[in-house]
């Protein structure tokens, strides 16, 4: 177990660690591969600018597995997320190169129960744009 | 074409049963970049109260979006799928997926809508043990574009 912040030591407004992680086309193959997301969108260019997008885009899943590895990590625990909710506003468009894309997560304690659940607000972009436009978590702290 | 609203609340039957393997759940930890040990080592996962390892918390999309899947090809539901875009998606966790869990998936249509030309079809689908122990819930809001 890793060491997580305590209920006792949280309050509204406390700040978790910003992250920053890489996406590249590679981690797009690994992940439509474990996920059994096979959309063409997430590995063809062609099919993805057919469809008008700019390019291969992440899979929004992907973006937010990545948002509650934020959020877990945080709390010291991946069984901790009980309660979860994003809404997709804008693909993250990962280039074929070796650098990708980066997505990173901020987050907010925006609520804190008695039972020691808190609920977190993220804000999560690529490129400087948010590419979610609304994502909450609620985490059960030791 | 809108969806018809006479939709919600339509239920199908529970899907085949999802038998999770460790292999499966490291296979998707590593795909998200998950190094905790909880997804890996089944004595990390014991000492933190886990009878086995644990999934991350979006694993089960793996087995929801199958189940989603049935709901879009109801000839009622009809969504044209290549102008479908992941509107939305929510997670109720009432403990965390676990190796050597068997598992069935049931989908229910929530809401049905139409806002500015594009069709919003929210399914939830509910995971529970085959004995019937309910894991979570995932909910998701898909937007077919431009199609009404």
């Amino acid at each position: 177990m890793s060491a997580g912040v305590r209920a006792a030591d949280v309050a509204v407004g406390t700040e978790l660690p910003e992250q920053t992680y890489p996406v590249t086309r590679a981690d797009l193959v690994r992940y439509a591969g474990a996920s059994g997301d096979l959309n063409p969108i997430h590995w063809s260019d062609r099919v993805a600018t057919a469809v008008g997008l700019p390019g291969v885009i992440a899979h929004g899943m992907l973006t937010m597995a990545l948002a509650a590895r934020a959020v877990t990590a945080w709390a010291g625990d991946p069984g901790a997320l009980v309660e979860y909710h994003v809404r997709f506003g804008r693909p993250v468009v990962v280039p074929d190169d070796d650098t990708g894309a980066r997505v990173t997560v901020r987050g907010r304690v925006a609520a804190l129960g008695e039972d020691g659940r808190a609920r977190v607000d993220l804000t999560v972009t690529s490129g400087g744009e948010k590419v979610l436009s609304l994502a909450r978590a609620t985490v059960q702290l030791a | 074409m809108a969806l018809d609203q006479g939709l919600i609340g339509r239920s199908y039957p529970p899907s085949a049963v999802y038998e999770v393997g460790r292999q499966k759940i490291a296979e998707f930890a590593d795909a998200i970049g998950a190094t905790d040990a909880v997804h890996r080592d089944t004595g990390a996962a014991r000492a933190a109260g886990h009878p086995d390892v644990i999934a991350p918390p979006t694993f089960a999309i793996a087995l929801t979006l199958s189940a989603a899947g049935v709901v879009v090809a109801d000839p009622d539901v009809a969504l044209d799928y290549s102008r479908v875009v992941h509107g939305e998606q929510r997670f109720t966790h009432h403990r965390p997926i676990r190796a050597g869990d068997r598992l069935v998936a049931t989908p229910t249509i929530e809401a049905v809508r139409t806002v500015g030309g594009n069709d919003l079809l929210t399914t939830r689908v509910d995971v529970a043990t085959e004995d019937g122990e309910p894991v979570c819930s995932a909910t998701s809001m898909l937007v077919a574009r431009g199609t009404s």
